[in-house]
C-alpha cells in the first residue's frame, strides 16, 4: 500500500458516507477530478495515472458506470515499469472484455510482452489473454494457437509432467479439448489413469498439494471429469487399472468430523461414482455404487450431490446417441440397469420433493422427471399432481408442463392421460399453458375410442361450481365435437349440455366466447331429433352477439346464425374435425427449443451440459426477483426424434385430395415455406380448435374443404407425398451396432427399432424393440428374417399392429453354425394410414459377435503360433490402403471387435500381436491368433497374419480384420484391394459370399 | 475447430458483503456493464436470503452458484449445472485460506483497502475460469516475489 495514500483516503471517504446519495456525490466528484486530470494528461506522472486507474476500478466495483478512462488503463500496459504495467493489466481485464474496441489498442503491447524476455511481463500478458482475450488476441499472438487440431501428441506430453500445479492446468486444457471432441486423444487415457493412481495412492504428492490430507482433490476431480468425456475405455489393462483406483476411492471414503475434509473427499467420491456409472462397470461395482448412494442420500449436506450423481447417471448412458434420438425407448434400452438402481431410491427422491431447500426440491423434480418410465409413471405423475397444490408459484408452470409431458409419454392407456390433464387443469389452471390443453384435444380427436370417455369426463367437471376458464375451453371443445356421443345418458342431451355450458359464458373472458359459439353451433347441429326450443335459445345467443364489439365474436355469431338457417348445409360445414396430422408434441418441442440454445459440443457427451461459453442471460422477471424455472438440464434425457417440421406427407396427401384450386391463393399469401413452417408451428394444434371463425376459414368451410391449416396447400405435390424417409444413416447405425450391443437400428417419423443383444459362445439373443412413436396405430407390421447359410435365426411372433405410442419386444434367437462374414437381413414393413413403409435392415449378428476376448502370455502364444505353420491354417497378406492409425488407436480398434491385443509379446514395437476365441457349432471354441506388422514410414500399409485351427475361420477372420482396417467403422466402404504376398500363396477356401442360393448374403451384398 | 467453443468452468467470481457491496468481481465471460451489475444484484439477493441450513448450491439462471459465507462476506462462484459442486465449495475455502495467510487473519477491511492485491492473488489462483494453482505456498511465494518488484 506504500505511496497509495490517495486511494486509501478515497476508500475511507466512501466508507464514511452516511447514505447512498452522499456516496454518489463523492463518486461523482472523484470521477470529475479523474476526468479533468486525464484530459490534460501532459503532467500526469505514472504514479498518478496508476492511482486514478485503481480508483476507477474501485468505483466500477461499487456499481457505478465508468464510461471513460479505458484508454488510460490500456495505455498503462505499455508502461516500461512493472508497477504501472501490472495495474494496466489488472484493471483492463476487469473493465474490458473481448468485445471492446479499446482492447484492440492493447494487442500490440500485449504481444510485445509475450515475445519479450521478461518472464513476469509474459505472465501478466498471458493472464490477460486467458481471462478476456478472444479469438483476435489468440490469432495475433500465434496463428497456430487457434487451431486445436493435432494437439493430441503435445497434450499427451503435457500429462507426463510431475509438478502437480502444472498438471492442474494441463488437465483443465485436456477437459476443454475432449469436451469439444475426444477423438484422437485416446493416448491421454492411460496417462490420466496414472495421474489418478498417483493421487489416490498418495504416491509422491508434496505436502503443499494435499488439502486436509487429501491429495489435490481438484486434480482428482478434473482427471475423472476428463475421463468421462470418452465414451468408453477400450484398452483392457487401462480399464482394469482405472477400476482398481476407482474401487479404492469408493471403499476408502467415509464421513469424518472436519467439514472441509468431508467435502473434499466427497467431491472426489461423487466424481468417481459418476465415472463408474459412465463406464458401465460390472454389476458388482454398480451395486456397490448404489449402496453408497443410498448411504449418502440420508446425509443432509450430501443429499443434493446424490441427486446430481443419479441424474448424471440417467443421461450419461445416452452418450453414444445423437441428442435427438434420446427418446424414452432408447433410454430404456440403454440404461435398464441404471434405472433399476435409481428406482430403489424413488421414495427418498419423492421425500426430497418436500425438502425446505428449493435447490433440492428442484433437483428432485428434475430427477423424477428423468427417471420416469412406463412402470412408474402413474406413481410419479400422481406425486407431481399432489405436489402441485403446495409448490411455490415459481415452480408450478414447470411442474404442470412436466406432469403433462410424462402423462403423455408414458400413459399406460389414453384415458389415464385424459384424467391427468383434466386434473391438472382443475388443480392449477393458471399454470397450464394452452399447449397442454391443445394437446389433449389432439389426442381425443385422433382416437375414436377415447372420445366418449373424454366427453363424459369433462361433463363431470362441468358440474363443479367454480371451474377454471381453461376447463371451460377444453370442455366446450370436446362437448361440441363429441357431446352427441353421450346423448342417451342422463343430463347429456344437447339442450342440457348447452344449458350447462351457457351458464359458464358470463364467467369467461372474450377470447373464450367464440369457442363457445362454435360449440353451440355444433350442439345445435347434433341435436337429434331437431330441437326447436334449443334452436330458439341458441339463435338468441347468436343474435345477441351479432353486434358484439369484438370482431371475432361478431363474425362467428353472424356466420353461425346464417349457416344454421341453411339446415342440411350446416352438417357439412360443421362436420367433425378431421384427425390431426401426427406431429411432435408441442410441449416436448417447447422443451427442446430451450435446449437447442445449448452449446452443441457440450451436448455431445453430456446432454445435460449447458451453453458453455456464456451465461444465458435472458432475463425473466426482475420485479419479483425469482429466478426463472430452470428447464434445460432436466429434460435432456427425454427427446423425441421427430422432425419439427410437421408439414409432412399426410397433410400433403390431403392437399391432393382437395378438389378446389386454392393453391395459388395460398401461395400468394405466404411468401416462403420456412416462414410458413414457423407460423404453423406456432399455431400448433390450436388451428382447428380456436381459429374457426377467421373470415377466410369459414368461407373455405362453406366450399366443403376440410378444415386444415391453410398452409398445407403449398406443399409441393409429387412422389414425396407418400415416402417415409428414415431418420439418421442406416449404415452408420448398423456399423455402430457391430461394435456394441444396444442401440437404434432404424428410425423414421413413425417407428423406432432398437436392438439389445447378448452373446454367449455361438449363441446369441437379440431383442428387437419396435416402438410406435405416434398417436395412431401402425398396422400390417411384418418382420421377415433372411438368414445367411451360416446362421440359424428364430424370430418370435411379431404382432400385426403396434398400438399408439406402444413398444413391442420381439426376441430373436441366433445360432452360429460356421465362420462367415455374411450378414442376416431383416425385411421390415408396416402401414401408416394408407402408406406402406418398408426397409431392409442388416442385423448386427456379425462375425465378431462370436468372438470372446482372450489375452495370452508369450508362453501360451508362441507355441500355438509356431504349430500353425502355414496356409491354409495360417494366412499372410500385405494390406494396402489402410486408414492411417497410430498404434494405440489400432489397439483400440482391435479390442473393440474383441480381438484382444497382447501387449509386449512382439519384440518389435511397431508390431501388434492379438488373440481371441471364436465360437460356432462346427468349430467349437477355436483359438485365433493374429499379428500385425506396421510400417512406421507408411501407415497406410501393413502385413497381416492370421492363424487358427480351421482354414475357413482363418480366411474369414483375416478378411474381416481387413474390412475393419480399410474402412472402419463408420466410413465408406473401402477402396484398395489387398494384394496377396507372392511368398505365401493362398489356398483360399471358396468364399461363401458368392453363394447364390443364400438370399441373406445376396441382400447384404446389395445393401 | 474454433478455440472459442472450448468449455469453461467458472463463469464469474463475486465477493459481496451482507449489504450487497461488491468487494471483488471477476468475470470470465464477456458481459456488458449493465449485465454485470444485474448479475451482482441477483446473486446477492439469492445468497443473502437463503437459510443457513440449506445447501451452498443454488441454481442461477441456467447455471448454478456455489457460495460460502465467512462472517459478513459471501464468496460466490458461478459454474455449469453439471460441475462438481463440492470441489468448488472447497475451492472457495482454499481461496479464503490463501487470503488469510497473505493478510494474516484476514477481515473484510483488508479486502476493501487492498482490493488490488485480492485481484492479483485471484489471478494466481484462477486463470481463464480454471483453477491453475492449488498450492498455498506457491501462491504466497509468488506474491512476495511480485511485491518486491513494486
Amino acid at each position: 500500500m506504500s505511496g497509495m495514500r490517495g486511494l486509501s483516503v478515497f476508500i475511507s471517504d466512501i466508507r464514511n458516507c452516511q447514505n447512498k446519495e452522499a456516496e454518489r456525490l463523492r463518486v461523482d466528484k472523484e470521477l470529475g477530478n479523474i476526468r479533468t486530470c486525464f484530459k490534460n494528461d501532459k503532467g500526469l506522472t505514472p504514479y498518478k495515472k496508476k492511482k486514478y486507474v485503481w480508483k476507477m476500478l474501485y468505483i466500477h466495483m461499487l456499481g457505478y458506470d465508468v464510461d471513460f478512462g479505458h484508454m488510460e488503463a490500456v495505455s498503462l500496459i505499455s508502461a516500461p515499469k512493472y508497477p504501472e504495467k501490472q495495474v494496466g493489466y489488472i484493471v483492463t481485464s476487469c473493465l474490458l472484455n473481448e468485445n471492446h474496441d479499446f482492447l484492440r489498442l492493447a494487442i500490440n503491447a500485449v504481444r510485445n510482452d509475450i515475445i519479450g524476455r521478461n518472464e513476469t511481463y509474459q505472465c501478466l500478458a498471458l493472464t490477460l489473454v486467458g481471462n478476456i482475450g478472444g479469438r483476435e488476441f489468440a490469432e495475433s499472438k500465434n496463428p497456430d494457437v487457434v487451431n486445436a487440431d493435432g494437439w493430441a501428441d503435445r497434450m499427451a506430453q503435457l500429462l507426463d509432467e510431475r509438478d502437480l500445479g502444472v498438471l492442474t492446468s494441463s488437465m483443465s486444457l485436456l477437459v476443454s479439448l475432449v469436451s469439444n471432441d475426444y477423438e484422437g486423444y485416446s493416448s491421454c487415457l492411460p496417462k490420466c489413469v496414472k495421474i489418478l493412481e498417483r493421487l489416490a495412492r498418495n504416491q509422491d504428492v508434496p505436502q503443499e498439494y494435499t488439502y486436509y490430507g487429501i491429495p489435490s482433490p481438484w486434480l482428482q476431480v478434473k482427471t475423472m471429469r476428463a475421463l468421462q468425456y470418452f465414451p468408453t475405455i477400450e484398452d483392457p489393462s487401462t480399464r482394469r487399472s482405472l477400476f482398481e483406483v476407482l474401487q479404492r476411492i469408493l471403499m476408502g471414503t467415509d464421513v469424518v468430523k472436519n467439514v472441509n475434509k468431508n467435502n473434499a473427499s466427497h467431491a472426489v467420491l461423487f466424481e468417481a461414482l459418476s465415472l463408474v456409472m459412465h463406464l458401465n462397470a460390472e454389476k458388482e461395482m454398480m451395486s456397490q455404487c448404489v449402496a453408497l448412494l443410498g448411504k449418502f442420500i440420508s446425509v443432509p449436506e450430501l443429499e443434493l450431490c446424490v441427486l446430481f450423481v443419479v441424474d448424471h447417471l440417467l443421461v450419461g448412458h445416452n452418450d453414444a446417441f445423437p441428442a435427438t434420438l434420446q427418446e424414452n425407448m432408447t433410454r430404456m434400452l440403454m440404461i435398464t440397469d441404471a434405472q433399476d438402481i435409481i428406482k430403489k431410491h424413488q421414495p427418498q427422491i419423492i421425500t426430497s420433493l418436500k425438502d425446505p431447500d428449493i435447490s433440492i426440491r428442484r433437483r428432485a423434480l428434475d430427477l423424477l422427471y428423468g427417471m420416469c418410465d412406463v412402470s412408474n409413471a402413474k406413481g410419479i405423475v400422481e406425486e407431481l399432481l399432489q405436489y402441485l397444490s403446495t409448490a411455490e408459484f415459481s415452480m408450478r408452470e414447470e411442474l404442470s408442463l412436466k406432469a403433462a409431458i410424462l402423462a403423455e409419454k408414458f400413459a399406460p392407456d389414453l384415458s389415464w392421460y385424459v384424467d391427468v390433464i383434466l386434473q391438472l387443469i382443475d388443480n392449477a389452471g393458471d399454470f397450464v399453458s394452452d399447449d397442454i390443453w391443445f394437446r389433449v384435444v389432439q389426442f381425443v380427436t385422433n382416437n375414436e375410442d377415447l372420445q366418449p370417455y373424454a366427453a363424459s369426463k369433462v361433463r363431470e367437471y362441468m358440474d363443479k361450481i367454480a371451474i377454471h376458464e381453461t376447463m371451460v375451453k377444453v370442455s366446450a371443445y370436446i362437448l361440441g365435437e363429441y357431446g352427441h356421443l353421450l346423448a342417451r345418458r342422463p343430463g347429456c342431451s344437447a339442450r342440457e349440455l348447452f344449458g350447462i355450458l351457457h351458464e359458464k359464458l358470463p364467467t369467461v373472458s372474450s377470447p373464450t366466447i367464440p369457442l363457445l359459439l362454435s360449440t353451440y353451433a355444433k350442439l345445435l347441429m347434433h341435436a337429434q331429433p331437431p330441437d326447436i326450443e334449443l334452436q330458439k335459445q341458441i339463435w338468441n345467443v347468436f343474435k345477441k352477439y351479432e353486434s358484439s364489439i369484438d370482431v371475432e365474436i361478431q363474425q362467428r355469431a353472424v356466420e353461425y346464425f346464417e349457416l344454421s338457417k341453411k339446415g342440411a348445409a350446416l352438417m357439412d360445414v360443421l362436420a367433425e374435425m378431421p384427425k390431426f396430422p401426427e406431429r411432435q408434441s408441442s410441449l416436448i418441442k417447447k422443451v427442446e427449443d430451450v435446449e437447442d440454445t445449448a452449446d452443441q459440443s457440450a451436448i455431445k457427451l453430456r446432454p445435460q451440459q449447458l451453453p458453455s461459453n456464456a451465461l444465458v442471460l435472458a432475463d425473466p422477471q426482475p420485479v419479483n426477483g425469482t429466478p426463472p424455472p430452470l428447464k434445460v438440464p432436466s429434460i435432456s434425457g427425454i427427446k423425441v426424434g421427430i422432425s419439427s417440421n410437421w408439414l409432412d406427407h399426410e397433410s400433403a396427401s390431403q392437399t391432393q385430395s382437395q378438389p378446389n384450386g386454392d393453391l395459388s391463393k395460398a401461395q400468394s399469401q405466404i411468401p416462403s415455406a420456412d416462414l410458413l413452417g414457423e407460423m404453423v408451428d406456432s399455431l400448433a394444434i390450436e388451428a382447428p380448435a380456436v381459429d374457426m371463425g377467421s373470415h377466410q376459414r369459414v368461407y373455405r368451410e362453406e366450399d366443403g374443404i376440410p378444415d386444415e391449416v391453410d398452409g398445407t396447400a403449398i406443399v409441393p405435390i409429387g412422389d414425396q407425398a407418400n415416402k417415409v424417409e428414415p431418420i439418421g444413416n442406416i449404415t452408420e447405425r448398423f456399423n455402430a451396432l457391430c461394435l456394441k450391443d444396444s442401440g437404434v437400428l432404424y428410425e423414421d417419423p413413425y417407428i423406432q427399432i432398437g436392438v439389445k443383444a447378448e452373446w454367449r459362445g455361438h449363441h446369441g439373443r437379440l431383442v428387437l424393440f419396435l416402438g410406435n412413436k405416434v398417436t395412431s396405430p401402425l398396422t400390417s407390421v411384418q418382420a421377415l428374417i433372411l438368414p445367411p447359410a451360416h446362421l440359424k435365426l428364430e424370430l418370435s411372433l411379431v404382432p400385426d399392429t403396434i398400438p399408439p405410442r406402444a413398444q413391442v419386444q420381439c426376441p430373436l434367437e441366433v445360432m452360429n453354425i460356421r465362420p462367415s462374414r455374411d450378414v442376416a437381413v431383416l425385411d421390415f414393413s408396416y402401414k401408416f394410414g394408407t402408406s406402406m413403409v418398408s426397409a431392409k435392415l442388416r442385423l448386427p449378428a456379425v462375425l465378431n459377435k462370436f468372438l470372446q476376448p482372450l489375452q495370452l502370455t508369450s508362453e501360451e502364444f508362441f507355441p500355438q503360433w509356431r504349430s500353425l505353420s502355414g496356409p491354409p491354417l495360417k494366412l499372410q497378406e500385405v494390406v494396402r490402403g489402410v486408414r492411417p492409425l497410430s498404434l494405440p488407436e489400432m489397439e483400440n480398434l482391435f479390442n473393440s471387435f474383441r480381438v484382444t491385443i497382447c501387449p509386449g509379446l512382439d519384440p518389435n514395437p511397431n508390431n501388434l500381436v492379438a488373440s481371441t476365441t471364436f465360437y460356432s457349432e462346427n468349430t467349437r471354441p477355436m483359438l485365433c491368433l493374429a499379428r500385425i506388422e506396421t510400417d512406421p514410414a507408411d501407415r497406410t500399409q501393413l502385413r497381416l497374419t492370421v492363424a487358427s485351427g480351421d482354414s475357413t475361420l482363418t480366411f474369414e477372420l483375416k478378411e474381416f480384420i481387413k474390412e475393419q482396417l480399410i474402412a472402419i467403422p463408420m466410413g465408406s466402404r473401402a477402396l484398395v484391394p489387398a494384394v496377396p504376398v507372392p511368398a505365401a500363396p493362398l489356398a483360399q477356401p471358396p468364399s461363401p459370399a458368392v453363394d447364390a442360393n443364400d438370399p441373406g448374403a445376396m441382400l447384404a451384398g446389395l445393401l | 475447430s474454433d478455440i472459442s467453443i472450448l468449455s469453461l468452468q467458472i463463469r464469474f467470481i463475486l465477493l459481496q458483503n451482507r449489504q450487497g457491496k461488491t468487494r471483488l468481481a471477476k468475470y470470465y465471460v464477456p458481459l456488458e456493464e449493465s449485465e454485470k451489475h444485474k448479475v451482482e444484484y441477483e446473486v446477492h439477493r439469492l445468497v443473502v436470503n437463503r437459510d443457513s441450513k440449506f445447501t451452498n448450491f443454488v441454481e442461477f439462471r441456467t447455471h448454478k452458484v456455489i457460495y460460502r459465507r465467512y462472517a459478513g462476506l459471501f464468496f460466490s462462484l458461478c459454474v455449469d449445472i453439471t460441475d462438481n459442486e463440492l470441489a468448488y465449495l472447497e475451492c472457495i475455502h482454499l481461496f479464503v485460506e490463501i487470503l488469510d495467510h497473505f493478510f494474516s487473519n484476514v477481515c473484510e477491511l483488508d479486502l476493501v483497502f487492498n482490493f488490488h492485491k485480492v485481484y492479483l492473488i485471484l489471478d494466481e489462483f484462477i486463470l481463464a475460469g480454471e483453477l491453475q494453482e492449488t498450492s498455498k505456498r506457491a501462491i504466497i511465494e509468488r506474491m512476495s516475489e511480485l511485491e518486491k518488484l513494486e
